[in-house]
């Protein structure tokens, strides 16, 4: 496959990392589009030169699905963007997705060997223009369907561990119904993910490439409530189920003054502009408090948070600020999220801990009171566990709050499915390869099994349990 | 997509619509409620399944702002867009005795489906119904069907008796007949009065809370109430809570953050014109007119 690449290893190596094209910083807080533009055919090409080929290409083994870097990235060299593509979706169903939302820095480019003595090459951009060329040309190949089996399989939730799972499913001939509680399809992808990183419209898309598949989706559907994983398994006649509920039940920090008004959790914050559109308010109904000229503070130091914080910046915040207990080097959150939001004038208050919202007399935010934080001993997460400074307190102005600091698993369906076995955090257990539940006949993945984690994984379960749910319709062995 | 079977008004903007979801109708039970969003580019906004029939739910909806009032512009005939249910805890139904079940406006609507499943619990069950004026008084006919007593008041007193609910409530608890339980429905200032009441009495009473609420699975959080000292989602704990323990105040001030926002809406809501003639919804949103004419 190399043959396609006319440098030698030693210039390849010199080529320095392309850049992505972006919206300018001060054009783009104004507004809610990609921010990244994507790379063009050249800029792509430029980026694919750099690959060594290498025959260990540890960049393989760190991509969660296994996508098989080396041999796509050939095939881009080749200018053979669909077989590219091809060769991306043989292991990843979401590339558009991918490429623009996977933390590459932890996986696939955090285990490229150009990144030992300069920059890794970057695997997410080439997906994504890989991906994106596909959608553009409007020939994504859908796969050759099985013959019918006969069999029904029910997938709750419609997040990415949910939707891949249906398209292998349906792939191996089973008549799979995907039940999503919200109005529309797309979990996080849609409801938490603001649209300046993950346009909609690419979420829509592969929902619709499902439904070519044969896929059928049912919304208002709220398991545990509208019908219960018993019924379906008895009445509703079907023959496995898959749940995919993800960890959608936020966290609070349990301090006083959280009741105030002005005071989010960062689902609800990014749900009234995601999924209800309160950016446009009032041409759409939903509306949000009023960010403009206001400081807005939020609170937490993953994706969630700087979704929350720029979303904030572009309602029209005066000022939106992090505020995180442990320091910039510790933040889950994507580097390139960290980078965007500081850009966009982002201030960062970092190893500070809110300790309480202080309200106005008409039960209003005003402030928020912090304490100072110093970085002692690593945690069992191996990062330093933050201590509280004593006499440190002080305040800082915010009228609005948003609290991300994390989900658990929402309790619906665990709740009216007795023989469910969960863990204390309320995840369901699941067996990591086979990903069966403790109930004969349902299989578990995604957040919901281990919390808060990331679309590729989530994505990743569902194809796993895809497997393992083909071979118990087919052979009834549990 | 939800048919209306059957669309009428019981009061000035408040009107009853039998809707066609079979899922929701089977599962419900008095006390929960459904999610609605009425277009493309609605709200989604909690609404008490007030009945059910094999295959319909009905509900009854007061027009307070452009929502409930776009959503009362319906007639049987055509559709709402999304419904999803039943949502929140059933009431807890126990044979207490007397029960005297309040209900405040539309919060009657709300009440009405458990007061009839405290009556075939094999409770006595006595209502008190107000409203302001006489029009807005519903359902006083269907509750003399089954309840033992209806006691109607009216802040005019074009109705029953002149005054608030919490005054026959008084009586109540003063007299020979003490309630053993009370289930109160209506504005916050009134379910916290009849709190009041009932409170030096130890009478055991709910309110059925009404924050704001968006998804109402307990995924966003906003819809969280401070009972006890203890914080709550109402659209999965709830919404019924202890009225003794329930912090009014606070849900009174939540339910005001988006005062400006709402009176926008509605504002501009009304400032369309809305020739009786025409089908004043998809006058308001041309985009429906499909469907409204399907
Ligand atoms: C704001 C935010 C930003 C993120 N950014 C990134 C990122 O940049 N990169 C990354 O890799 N990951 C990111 N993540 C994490 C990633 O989105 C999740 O790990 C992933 O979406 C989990 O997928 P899932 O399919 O398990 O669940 P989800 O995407 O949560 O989907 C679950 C679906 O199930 C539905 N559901 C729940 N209960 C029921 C029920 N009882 N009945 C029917 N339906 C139900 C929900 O409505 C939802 O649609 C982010 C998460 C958030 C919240
Ligand atoms: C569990 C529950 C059951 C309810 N049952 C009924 C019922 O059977 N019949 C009925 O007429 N009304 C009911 N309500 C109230 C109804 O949901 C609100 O009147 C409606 O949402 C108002 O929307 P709007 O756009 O017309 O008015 P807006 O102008 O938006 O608001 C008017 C008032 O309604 C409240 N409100 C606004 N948006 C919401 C929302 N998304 N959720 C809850 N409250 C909101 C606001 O606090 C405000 O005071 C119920 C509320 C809850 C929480
Ligand atoms: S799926 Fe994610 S981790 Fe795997 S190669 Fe693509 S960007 Fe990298
Ligand atoms: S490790 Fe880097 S250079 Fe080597 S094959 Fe993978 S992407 Fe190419
Ligand atoms: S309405 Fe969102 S948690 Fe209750």
């Amino acid at each position: 496959m190399d043959a396609a690449n006319p440098l030698p290893l030693k210039e390849r190596m010199r080529l320095p990392r392309q850049r992505m094209p972006e919206q300018a910083p001060e054009a783009r807080r104004e507004n809610f589009a990609e921010v990244n533009l994507g790379l063009d055919a050249a800029l792509a090409r430029q980026e694919a030169l750099r690959c060594l080929q290498c025959k260990s290409h540890q960049c393989f083994t760190g991509c969660p699905v296994g996508v098989k870097i080396k041999d796509f990235i050939a095939l881009v060299l080749r200018g053979d963007y669909l077989a590219a593509a091809a060769k991306i979706r043989e292991d990843n169903v979401l590339p558009a997705i991918t490429g623009r939302v996977c933390p590459q820095e932890e996986q696939c480019e955090g285990r490229c060997i150009l990144g030992k003595n300069g920059e890794p090459l970057a695997i997410g951009y080439l997906e994504r223009f890989v991906a994106d060329y596909e959608r553009r040309v409007g020939q994504v190949g859908l796969p050759v369907k099985a013959p019918p089996t006969g069999k029904r399989v029910a997938v709750i939730g419609s997040g990415p561990a949910g939707l891949s799972a249906a398209g292998d499913l349906v792939q191996r001939g089973h008549a799979v119904t995907v039940l999503e509680a919200l109005h529309e399809l797309g979990g996080v992808l849609i409801y938490g993910i603001p649209e300046f990183r993950l346009p909609k419209q690419i979420v829509h898309e592969e929902i619709e490439n499902l439904r070519r598949l044969g896929v059928e989706f049912r919304t208002n559907v709220v398991v545990g409530r509208t019908v219960t994983v018993d019924e379906l398994l008895g009445p509703e006649g079907y023959h496995a189920v898959f749940i995919a509920t993800g960890a959608g039940l936020p966290v609070f920090l349990n301090i006083p003054g959280e009741h105030l008004c002005g005071v989010y959790s960062a689902n609800e914050f990014l749900t009234r502009v995601n999924l209800m559109r309160a950016n446009e308010f009032p041409a759409w109904d939903e509306p949000i408090y009023d960010c403009r000229g206001r400081d807005v503070a939020v609170i937490g130091g993953g994706n969630t948070a700087m979704d929350a914080v720029r979303t904030a910046l572009r309602l029209g915040a005066a000022t939106a600020t992090i505020v995180y207990r442990r320091s910039e080097a510790e933040m889950p959150a994507r580097v390139e999220e960290i980078k965007h939001a500081r850009e966009e004038g982002v201030r960062f208050l970092t190893l500070a801990n809110p300790v309480a919202f202080l309200g106005d007399e008409r039960g209003w935010l005003r402030a928020i009171r912090c304490q100072r934080m110093a970085l002692g001993e690593p945690d069992a997460s191996g990062r330093r566990r933050p201590q509280p400074i004593p006499d440190s307190a002080f305040e800082i102005p915010a009228q609005v709050a948003v609290v991300a600091v994390g989900n658990r698993g929402n309790p619906l369906v665990q709740a009216t499915t007795p023989d469910l076995k969960t863990n204390p955090l309320g995840y369901i257990e699941a067996d990591p390869e086979t990903l069966k539940t403790s109930k004969r006949g349902v299989f578990a993945g995604g957040d919901i099994v281990t919390g808060g984690a990331t679309v590729i994984l989530a994505m990743g379960a569902g194809r796993r349990a895809a497997q393992a749910i083909d071979r118990y319709l087919r052979t009834g062995e549990w | 997509m939800y048919p209306i079977l059957e669309a009428r008004w019981l009061a000035p903007e408040v009107k009853l619509f039998r809707l066609q979801a079979p899922l929701i109708a089977r599962k419900q039970k008095p006390g929960q409620f459904v999610i609605v969003r009425v277009h493309e580019r609605g709200e989604r906004i909690p609404l008490t399944i007030a009945d059910a029939e094999a295959d319909s739910i009905t509900l009854i909806v007061q027009g307070v702002g452009k929502t409930t009032k776009l959503l009362n512009t319906l007639e049987a005939g055509q559709r709402v867009l999304d419904v999803v249910g039943p949502l929140g805890r059933p009431s807890e139904i126990h044979r207490y005795g007397t029960a005297v079940v309040i209900g405040g406006g539309v919060g009657t609507a709300i009440a009405y489906p458990t007061a009839r499943a405290l009556k075939r619990a094999g409770n006595r069950v006595l209502a008190i119904i107000g409203g302001r004026t006489r029009s807005l008084v519903i359902l006083e006919r269907e509750l003399r069907g089954f309840c033992d007593a209806v006691h109607v008041t009216t802040d005019d007193g074009s109705h029953g008796e002149k005054g608030l609910v919490t005054a026959p409530l008084q009586r109540l608890v003063n007299g020979p007949d003490r309630p053993d339980f009370v289930l109160a429905i209506g504005p916050i200032p009134m379910m916290r009065a009849v709190a009041e009441v009932t409170r030096p009495h130890g009478i055991k009473t709910m309110v059925s809370l009404n924050p704001i609420m968006v998804d109402g699975t307990g995924m966003c959080g906003g819809c969280r109430v401070v009972v006890g000292g203890k914080t709550f989602f109402a659209c999965v704990d709830g919404p019924e809570f202890d009225a003794h323990q329930v912090d009014f105040q606070i849900l009174a001030a939540r339910n005001a953050m988006y005062r400006e926002a709402e009176q926008r809406a509605l504002a501009e809501f009304r400032a369309q014109a809305h020739p009786p003639e025409e089908c004043r919804l998809t006058r308001a949103h041309p985009e429906l007119a499909p469907l409204a004419a399907s």
